[in-house]
């Protein structure tokens, strides 16, 4: 009696076993996908904030940035115009005009220009002389303090380099191209092309360089981007639909930069998030493989524990199989008979197996995941579907472990155990 | 009811083939109670398992009630066994984790039949077990089981009962008591076959057999 009972038990204990690391490994795979999606929903939640955060700078940063546009003839070569530091092109006057007229609100000022690197006779040094007419400002918008002093007719401003090596002064008077100018202002030493640089009224330049009615440049300054990054390529296109004879160059601003840095920021937390998503799923497929691989084998060692027992325990009742057999029970009755008990145990030992499963896999999440707050309780990771599996897949192990030793002692001739003792 | 005709059985031992039959040819009618003796060894569990449908024979043909049960499939020979015949062994061969009434109540579980209960209550009562119903094998006397077992042999209502020294186990009182049941099922129209070597048993039967070495001698 107790010993039936025992391999009952020890039965009933293979199949939980058996059971328990099936719901184990699932439940541990349920539970790190849970936590991968609960890693990767912080992670993309922090970066949404933070992508707003930023989109809120650059909103705010660009409601007041202004960049400065130049405007230049189309046949311009733009390398010639860096390689040589001045445009050699040309374009009517008159575009300044029609520019100002157009209604583009976002350009504040227009600034053309007509610049030559040219001999200075008289001084015998090369400069870069600009004709500028101070700027025109957009009709549209209020006007408001010059931008760029003008520079009166009659008068040349100075750029560092030559007002200094040639010892000249606001107020002296000095002769270019064989016309005197008074010295307007002498600019301090900026360290670049402007310091040896002349400005004269653009009227006068056109006359002295024999260029009447042209300009090379207009230079638009503070046009006003209203915190989209797209308006300034906006802009530039609608710069280039009235002035069809022009391309357009952003100069010295950094709001392409801004906008690119921002940009990259979001990429990056981005590939953060997809980072991390790499990482927990190869994670998942490290465990899946020991799943795979432990679960099989567990099952396996199960079945052959049952199996045994089931050889034991039809071998102890191999004259009650002879008994039967006399009293006329049927070779298949008999089996049923056995294998309903494996059945019972399967069942027994899936439905307590679903639960050490359960408390299992939890407790391996809980071992091997950092930050397992919030986890879900075994009554929540329990679900009708896994109840199916444990209710078929345990009976079925059972049986099937338990049908060779049933099937082997059936099959003996119960004459020969009933003709010993 | 049985007829043995001409049956032969030969074991493959392991030392060599053993003839534990020799055409042997018998016959048990209802209301016979036929007794085989013999010393230990000459065959008498092997003609009682031959006849019993459990035993091929080597040579020869087994009649039970018109037909070979060595004919027909395994299944519809332990149908046979489980309509027509009752088992009685020397060693009483109860299962140990069933209580009286439901050794009693096991062929009716091989061949389901109306009434089992009351007619396994009847047994229970005619054979004097009423107050042992309950309990298991282990909890009873030698000879309480030995009824236990005649009663589970009687359960179907057999129309024959195959006994291997039934009393072998039992003092003369219990041996007695097992016999007069077995002499009252004949005279209610039953059959009898039993194999001993107890010449004092066989003195309850309507008929007696000698063995020898596996052959009938008058
Ligand atoms: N499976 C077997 N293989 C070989 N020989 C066997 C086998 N079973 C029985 N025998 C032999 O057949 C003969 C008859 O055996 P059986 O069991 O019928 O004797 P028995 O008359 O019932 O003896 P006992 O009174 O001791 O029970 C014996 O000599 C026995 O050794
Ligand atoms: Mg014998």
């Amino acid at each position: 009696m107790l010993h039936r009972w025992r391999g009952f038990a020890l039965g009933i204990f293979a199949v939980i076993i058996a059971v328990g690391s099936l719901t184990g490994a699932m439940t541990l795979l349920k539970l790190h996908d849970l936590q991968t999606q609960k890693i990767l929903n912080e992670k993309e939640e922090e970066t949404e904030k933070k992508m707003a955060v930023l989109k809120d700078e650059m909103r705010k940063a660009t409601l007041k940035l202004k960049f400065n546009l130049l405007i230049l003839p189309k046949q311009q070569n733009i390398r010639d115009l860096h390689m040589k530091g001045y445009p050699s092109e040309y374009m009517p006057e008159e575009y300044v005009t029609r520019l100002a007229n157009s209604g583009i609100i976002v350009v504040r000022h227009f600034l053309p220009s007509l610049q030559q690197r040219i001999k200075w006779p008289e001084k015998n040094r090369t400069i870069t002389l600009i004709g500028t007419r101070g700027e025109v400002p957009n009709l549209h918008k209020d006007p408001r303090r010059p931008l760029v002093q003008p520079v009166p007719p009659g008068t040349i401003v100075l750029g560092y380099g030559l007002h200094h090596s040639l010892g000249l002064h606001n107020g002296d008077k000095v002769k270019l191209l064989g016309r005197e100018f008074t010295v307007h202002k002498c600019h301090e030493e900026r360290g670049s092309k402007d310091d040896y640089t002349a400005w004269i009224h653009l009227s006068q330049a056109q006359e002295l360089l024999d260029k009447e009615g042209h300009i090379n440049a207009i230079l638009a300054l503070e046009c006003i981007c209203q915190g989209v990054e797209g308006l300034l390529m906006k802009v530039r296109e609608e710069i280039k639909q009235i002035l069809p004879g022009t391309q357009v160059i952003e100069m010295g601003t950094k709001a392409i930069a801004r906008a690119e840095a921002r940009a990259k920021v979001g990429q990056e937390a981005k590939s953060a998030v997809e980072r991390e998503r790499r990482h927990r799923t190869k994670m998942r497929s490290e465990r899946e493989f020991f799943a795979a691989v432990l679960v099989p084998l567990v099952m396996v060692a199960c079945a052959v524990w049952i199996g045994l027992l089931a050889f034991n325990n039809v071998r102890d009742r191999k004259v009650e199989i002879g008994i039967q057999r006399a009293i006329g029970f049927r070779a298949g009755q008999i089996m049923f008979l056995f294998l309903s008990k494996f059945l019972i145990m399967g069942l027994l030992g899936g439905l307590l197996g679903i639960f050490t499963g359960l408390g299992l896999g939890r407790w391996l999440a809980l071992v091997l995941e950092d930050d397992m707050e919030g986890i879900a309780t075994a009554g929540e990771l329990f679900n009708p579907g896994l109840l199916l599996l444990c209710l078929i897949t345990a009976p079925m192990l059972a049986v099937i472990s338990g049908w060779l030793p049933t099937m082997f002692a059936i099959r003996q001739d119960p004459a020969d155990v009933l003709r010993e003792v | 009811m049985v007829e043995f005709k001409n049956i032969t059985k030969i074991y493959d031992g392991p030392e060599g083939k053993v003839t534990a039959l020799d055409k042997v040819s018998l016959s048990v009618q209802p209301g016979e109670f036929l007794a085989v003796c013999g010393p230990s060894g000459c065959g008498k569990t092997t003609l009682l398992l031959t006849a019993g449908g459990l035993l091929r024979p080597s040579k020869g043909q087994l009649n039970l009630d018109g037909s070979d049960p060595y004919g027909v499939s395994p299944e519809m020979r332990s149908k046979i066994r489980a309509r027509m015949i009752g088992f009685v062994f020397q060693q009483f061969h109860l299962i140990p984790y069933l209580t009286v009434r439901q050794n009693i109540l096991a062929p009716s579980l091989a061949l389901p039949t109306k009434k089992a209960g009351q007619r396994a209550q009847e047994l229970i009562s005619s054979f004097g077990l009423d107050d042992r119903a309950g309990h298991v094998p282990a909890q009873i006397s030698t000879g309480q089981k030995q009824r236990t077992a005649l009663a589970r042999a009687l359960l179907n209502k057999p129309k024959i009962i195959l006994a291997d020294e039934p009393t072998g186990n039992l003092d003369e009182g219990n041996a007695n008591t097992v016999l007069s049941y077995l002499s009252q099922y004949v005279a209610e129209g039953g059959c009898v076959l039993l194999v001993t070597h107890d010449v004092r048993t066989a003195a309850h039967a309507t008929r007696t057999l000698e063995m020898s070495r596996g052959q009938l001698v008058e």
